[in-house]
């Protein structure tokens, strides 16, 4: 098959894999570089990682990050998953306007996002006297909030290509709604799951731009501290933070790939 | 007469203003192969999921009754029926014993108690437990997965168990098999079964009695002799088997029978059409196994007959279907046992002339189809 | 408790839609609450008077809305419209060449397609300064240049056009890629047999049968390329600079240094009233295709 494709259409897309990975690579490759300004190759070090360890402000944004990314997860994996049970399996009223609620967090840009929440949150404080402290909780809050409509859409996908028998022949085998659901639908649905988890861990653990506009003073997540690092145009180790990120993520998207291929193709 | 074990009372189920059924009505004897026989859309599998539970009738729909108690509001779970779906609906995640150990867990079965009932069940449908049981449903044919569904739901000694053309999915020599095993199950264990199909046949074949439903209606219900000699409507004429129609006026009613006029001046007698006014326009229908054809001035008294012209001999093997032209430009079919009269193409050449004829008892007066 | 349980469920299976809700109602308050709601609030601050010390004053005025007609404003809205389009036509220039090629490329398919995957899985914070690096004055292509000689001082290339939409490209063609390829994977291979049957030469096969049967793929990949890179803001704040700055980075301005939450507020409603246009032109497209196959 590949053989039968002209040259020419071979030539671009070669030239566009390399446009979409050969920069990361360029980055990793210079993670090792031993030279402060120069991109110029100058001998292999680990000592940009070294100096990770020294920055207190690096290893507390990455707790401060994993606190929301784990919360946020719960919480948006929860309200989504029950989001798309009940968009997917039930008849009700209402659901054009649940279906447009689902898609307006998809569409919004993420600084519209940001900024509405800091406005809705310094409307609490200000006028209504409401003690918001900007922080953890409203990062987590905004999280939530965009993670929702991601999880939902996914774990609807899985949901609608799986048998809306099963639950019924559940049922019929005596098994009243609560236990059809825990023991049919989320064992099926449970990679589906797993991997609206893990996109709404990667979109909290990645955000900049919402969560910059609802912190406060104390609370910068990971990509805050990093951004501030790329401003400042500083030293590689900005290249080996970035390729620690890379890796983990590279490594829960392998295991998010492996849990969406349909069970049935076990043997 | 016992009790019905199912009983249907101008039941209805209207779907976002659309009517899935209609204030049907039936009833299930104890032991009954019931069959609910439609086309694609005309109501059988709502109706089967009401008798499951899965639907609830309108708020006037009427009731659903199972051994005499109204269950319009009991969830599936509170019924005690056993059902097999159209594709299996095995869990994907349970091994097939696990998969027939299911109902059982629910119904709280102990342990040891529970293992031997499931052996049994795979026994009856002829899977070896040691074999099969361990194995996910994915990595069974088929047949073997139509089995365990069976197992399934025979585990729980139920005494209706529901059937959603659980046999679609099979080829044809597996099909005509578990026909066989099925009927037999039906008259070994005493068990009523309900069975939804779209299969004329099948249903023919398996049948104490069949519903046929159309447009929401039962159409007709009855044993499947009567509805296949007697069918009422033109749909269930149709549906069921094939037919042949003519259409005249009434001009002497009988008793049990009418005359009626073709448009070309032709009488046919018929049977049936009790309270038909004269002068009104009916339908008849007649088999076209019950169609011979003659010479055109061979007829036998005491039968209908109208001058017709060969117009195509269809060679089906065992037998040949003879289309006639009559003088409206009408067409009827005789069908006939293939015993070599092509081998005289002389007698069955295309052109002949020759009369169609048919007995009045074999000619059925139709009811006009409900709107 | 059992038999409480069983009462609920017979109840709830009475009232389908209050079922569903019962699921839905905690996801669903949340979007409300906290995007629904802080939206509305926006939209209210954006016909408000200013409050220099950042904030709304009551009342009612729709003059944020007039100050796009300042050539200023003007000038960074039509920048933002034409980068996001740029951007989208040059994710399509490159994005079809390789969705074809995925679709033909047999047993290496699974793998490229997880290549399109992987970087918009990848922080696009580290994406984009995977770009900084590259393009900086000490960045990688200005020091191999100077290296080799061709060159003797560094080209400027970050704050300019060019980087702005380099980076919204790279940051974007998967998306792209992604719905042509499904579309084209859908397309059965003997409606080319067809085609070649009926005498098409491979250029009819592609314009005739190919190129419209993926149309759903395109407009869907538009969109989905169109709609962030109208509202992005890190691509333009980080490769564009001071010069280039695009609508979301006039948004992020009023709330910080400008203090003027209203103008911010209706620059907000400018992108997503775009995004709108962009999301029913997408959906009458849909329908207009669905009623075409009908």
């Amino acid at each position: 098959m590949a053989g039968r494709l002209p040259r020419w259409l071979v030539a671009i897309t070669v030239a566009v894999y390399a446009f979409l990975h050969a920069p990361l690579l360029v980055l990793v490759v210079f993670s090792f570089n031993d030279s402060k300004f120069s991109a110029a190759w100058e001998g292999f070090t680990f000592q940009w990682y070294a100096r990770l360890l020294e920055r207190d402000d690096i290893l507390d944004s990455l707790w401060v990050s994993l606190e929301v990314g784990l919360i946020s997860t719960v919480v948006s994996t929860l309200l989504g998953t029950l989001l798309a049970l009940g968009l997917a399996r039930h008849r009700f009223r209402g659901r054009a306007a649940m279906e447009s609620l689902l898609y307006v967090p998809i569409v919004t840009p993420e600084i519209v996002c940001g900024i509405s929440l800091l406005i809705f949150f310094m409307f609490l404080k200000n006028v209504l006297h409401i003690p918001v402290v900007l922080g953890v909780p409203t990062i987590i809050i905004a999280h939530v909030a965009f993670n929702i409509s991601f999880v939902t859409v996914v774990v609807r996908s899985r949901l609608e290509g799986m048998d809306r028998n099963l639950e019924e022949a559940a049922m019929i085998l005596g098994a009243d709604e609560f236990t059809a659901f825990w023991r049919v639908t989320v064992p099926q649905l449970w990679p589906g799951i797993l991997s609206g988890a893990l996109l709404a861990f990667t979109m909290s653990f990645d955000d900049y731009v919402i969560t910059s506009l609802v912190t406060g003073p104390g609370s910068s997540t990971l990509p805050i501290v990093v951004y501030g690092m790329v401003r400042k145009n500083i030293e590689p180790s900005i290249n080996a933070i970035s390729t620690i990120i890379l890796v983990v993520t590279a490594l829960l998207i392998y295991a998010s790939d492996r849990l969406s291929k349909p069970t049935a193709l076990k043997p | 007469m016992a009790e019905p074990v199912v009983e249907f009372n101008n039941v209805s189920k209207t779907f976002a203003g659309q009517k899935a059924v209609r204030a049907i009505s039936f009833r299930i004897e104890k032991g009954e192969f019931f069959s609910i026989l439609g086309p694609s859309g005309c109501g059988k599998t709502t109706t089967l999921r009401l008798l499951a539970g899965f639907e609830v009738p309108d708020e006037d729909g009427g009731e659903v009754r199972i051994e005499g108690q109204v269950v319009n509001n009991r969830r599936p779970y509170e019924r005690r029926l056993a059902m097999v779906f159209q594709n299996y609906a095995l869990f994907p995640h349970l091994s097939v014993e696990r998969n027939v150990a299911f109902g059982l867990e629910q119904r709280g079965v102990p342990r040891a108690q529970m293992v031997e009932r499931v052996r049994a069940a795979l026994d009856m449908v002829r899977l070896d437990p040691a074999q099969y049981g361990p194995r996910p449903p994915a990595a069974l044919s088929g047949g073997q997965r139509q089995r365990v569904a069976l197992a399934r739901a025979l585990v729980l000694e139920p005494s209706i168990l529901l059937l959603d053309e659980p046999l679609g999915a099979l080829d044809l020599k597996l099909r005509k098999e578990m026909q066989l095993e099925l009927k037999s199950l039906n008259r070994r264990l005493g068990i009523t079964f309900v069975y939804v199909t779209h299969d004329q046949e099948e249903a023919l074949t398996m049948s104490d009695r069949i519903a046929v439903m159309d447009n929401a209606r039962v159409a007709q219900l009855g044993a499947p002799a009567e509805i296949y000699e007697r069918p009422r409507t033109a749909f269930v004429a149709r549906f069921i088997g094939e037919s042949n129609f003519v259409i005249g006026e009434v001009v002497a009613t009988e008793r049990g029978g009418v005359v009626v006029k073709r448009a070309d001046g032709n009488l046919v007698a018929a049977r049936g059409g009790e309270g038909r006014a004269m002068g009104e326009t009916v339908q008849l229908a007649v088999r076209p196994e019950r169609v011979e054809l003659t010479g055109p001035d061979q007829a036998p008294g005491g039968q209908n007959m109208l001058p017709a012209r060969i117009r195509q001999v269809v060679y089906r093997g065992e037998m040949l279907h003879v289309r006639a032209t009559l003088g409206d430009g009408s067409e009827m079919v005789a069908a006939m046992r293939n015993e070599g009269q092509l081998r005289r193409p002389v007698v069955w050449q295309e052109g002949t002339e020759c009369a169609v004829t048919f007995s009045p008892d074999d000619t059925r007066v139709l009811e006009p189809e409900p709107a | 408790m059992m038999e409480l349980r069983r009462a609920w469920l017979r109840w709830l299976s009475r009232h389908p839609s209050l079922r569903a809700w019962s699921v839905m109602f905690p996801g669903a308050w949340w979007l409300l609450v906290f995007f629904m709601v802080p939206l509305g609030f926006m939209f209210a601050y954006s016909f408000m008077e200013r409050n220099v010390y950042g904030g709304v004053e009551a009342g009612f005025t729709i003059e944020h809305y007039a100050r796009f007609a300042d050539p200023l404003y003007m000038k960074i809205l039509v920048r933002t419209v034409v980068y996001a389009l740029g951007c989208t036509v040059a994710s399509l220039l490159m994005g079809y060449p390789v969705a074809y090629a995925i679709s033909r490329s047999g047993p290496w398919k699974n793998l490229l397609v997880f290549l399109v995957i992987l970087p918009f899985w990848t922080s696009f914070l580290v994406r984009t300064f995977a770009m900084i690096f590259l393009m900086r004055d000490t960045g990688l292509i200005n020091t191999t240049l100077m290296g080799m000689g061709l060159i003797t001082e560094p080209i400027e290339m970050l704050g300019t056009p060019a980087a702005v939409m380099a980076g919204l490209v790279y940051g974007f063609l998967p998306f792209m890629v992604l719905p042509i390829y499904s579309s084209l994977e859908k397309l059965d291979p003997s409606l080319l047999e067809a085609a070649e049957v009926l005498g098409a030469k491979p250029a009819a096969r592609f314009f005739r049968v190919v190129l419209p049967l993926s149309m759903p793929g395109v407009v869907a990949g538009s969109l989905l390329v169109f709609i962030p890179a109208l509202g992005s803001f890190l691509t333009s704040d980080l490769l564009g600079g001071a010069k280039e700055i695009m609508i979301g980075n006039l948004v992020q301005n009023q709330f910080t240094s400008a203090r003027n939450w209203p103008f911010g507020s209706a620059a907000s409603f400018v992108v997503m009233g775009v995004v709108l246009l962009a999301v029913f032109a997408y959906l009458r497209s849909r329908d207009d295709d669905a009623l075409a196959g009908a």
